[in-house]
């Protein structure tokens, strides 16, 4: 690990503050991807800023009948948190699906928003990688691109998201609340958080360098059934292969794209009256093959009508 | 940088470089070396220890966020002296060969029943809002963050339900 100074914030004004003041400044809540990355020198922030125990680690009723998620909850405590786990179980579904106990015991809110990609050939310095190194090539494109994405991938870049709440959040269309350095509270779909690689795969995110996320908000809990279904490699605490949310008519899918990746075709298909099969049919017109990664639209095409179903079960069960 | 951690009940005051990792703090500077480095990444659960109660990785953790934090390793669970309830079921149902991954072991499921006892819920949970049983696959799903090389598993899992009570 290179060397780094530390800082430990007590309110977010002086944590994003610290951000603008200095180069290289990167924030650290649980750590549990971040300080892994710094082992193997992927990351090497020059300060950190340790946000940890800012007071934001709450979980509180909205006005409109919502909850608002403080961005330090650890992943533990949401998932067993009684409102989520009454009002918005594909939350609590899928936050249980990733990880394991001891690192959903530390990981926040936030930083499982911000956690980077499993891509084999962003983990190996050896290797080339547009997202660790810009202009250094991918990969992945031409390699070992099993688990790589099917949607929205460019020539610079088939990494995927490998979050599994991210994927229930877009679903719910939970939306974002940050802090940025200048002061300025701003909140925004959370399907406008992160990007699509394009010709810049190391700029994951639409935050301004030093924001901060403080919050996540669920609109109340809409009609109808929801379900997370996730198939992996193993039994238990491995990346999704492929992952779907579904709450009423949104579906959303994991481990296929650079963000979670909300199925319009796919939803738009499903309110026109097309059966659950059609509908991600429709959606699969635009996944693309890399070569070792076809199966996964084999798997999507099957995954989603088998959470689509099981939702709607749930729903009539209401 | 100056942290103070409670260490096994114990204030312990640490001056370390900010690199320093929980575990190596743990290991290199307090001599506790029962906690083991396996991967060193968060992936095999050695280093499993409890902070505050709740179990973590202490290979993922720098010292210097634990300033004020109580921390139990495996010399606070037992001594040799005066083994805990959960470290003679290791040894009454052999629930190891080579040993190295057994404090971590320990650690992760005093961790383990605490949630169950708090009624957290895991992937095996079927209903989410009633009142969680240990059973075997609940059992095997929460300890999936700690490997065993020498494949104990069917005594680990003995051996956890030995000392779950009501839980199971």
């Amino acid at each position: 690990v290179r060397p780094f100074t530390y800082e430990r914030a007590t309110d977010a004004a002086g944590a994003v503050k610290a951000a603008a003041a200095t180069p290289n400044a990167k924030f650290l809540a649980g750590g549990t991807n971040l300080l892994d990355l710094m082992k193997l020198e992927i990351e090497h922030p020059a300060h950190l800023i340790d946000v940890g125990r800012l007071p934001m680690a709450q979980v509180e009723d909205t006005p409109d009948g919502g909850l608002r998620i403080g961005a330090m909850a650890t992943n533990s405590h949401v998932a067993a948190d009684a409102r989520v786990r009454s009002r918005y179980p594909v939350l609590t579904q899928a936050i249980v699906a990733g990880g394991s106990g001891q690192l959903r015991n530390k990981a926040t809110t936030g930083g499982n928003l911000l956690q980077r990609t499993r891509c084999a050939y962003f983990y190996d310095t050896t290797k080339p990688c547009n997202k660790r190194q810009p202009g250094s090539g991918c990969g992945a494109l031409e390699g070992l691109n099993r688990n790589s994405a099917i949607f929205g991938a460019s020539h610079a870049c088939i990494a995927t998201h490998p979050s599994d709440m991210a994927v229930a959040l877009a679903a719910l269309d939970a939306r974002i609340e940050t802090l940025s350095p200048s002061g300025e509270a701003r909140a925004f779909p959370i399907i406008e958080l992160h990007r699509l690689p394009g010709e810049t795969p190391d700029v994951e995110t639409h935050l301004i360098p030093g924001e901060l996320i403080t919050a996540v908000v669920l609109p109340p809990p809409p009609k109808g059934g929801q379900a997370y279904r996730k198939v992996r490699d193993r039994a238990s605490y491995s990346a999704g292969l492929a992952s779907v949310a579904v709450v009423g008519g949104a579906v959303a899918l994991g481990a296929v794209a650079h963000k979670p990746w909300r199925a319009v075709e796919a939803e738009s298909a499903l309110a026109a009256g097309a059966s659950p099969a059609e509908a991600i049919a429709a959606e699969l017109k635009a996944a693309s093959d890399n070569g070792r990664n076809g199966f996964k639209i084999n798997l999507v095409s099957r995954l989603v009508p088998a959470a689509v179903e099981e939702a709607r079960q749930q729903g009539r069960g209401e | 940088l100056k942290t103070t951690i409670t260490v096994n009940g114990e204030a312990r005051e640490l001056d370390v470089d900010p690199r320093t990792t929980l575990l190596d703090a743990l290991r290199e500077t307090l001599g506790l070396t029962g906690t083991k480095k396996g991967c060193d990444h968060g992936q095999c659960g050695a280093c499993t220890v409890l902070v505050n109660g709740v179990r973590i990785n202490s290979c993922l953790s720098l010292a210097v966020m634990h300033d004020g934090d109580a921390v139990t390793t495996i010399e606070g669970v037992g001594t040799v002296g005066k083994l805990s309830a959960i470290q003679q079921a290791f040894l009454t149902e052999d629930a190891f060969q080579c040993g190295y991954c057994t404090p971590g072991q320990i650690c992760s499921a005093l961790g383990m029943l605490q949630e169950v006892a708090d009624n957290w819920p895991s992937q095996e949970t079927g209903d989410l809002t009633a009142q969680i049983r240990l059973t075997d696959d609940e059992l095997r799903e929460r300890m999936s963050g700690n490997i065993c090389r020498c494949s104990a598993y069917p005594q680990i899992v003995a051996a956890i339900k030995s000392v779950a009570g009501e839980l199971a």
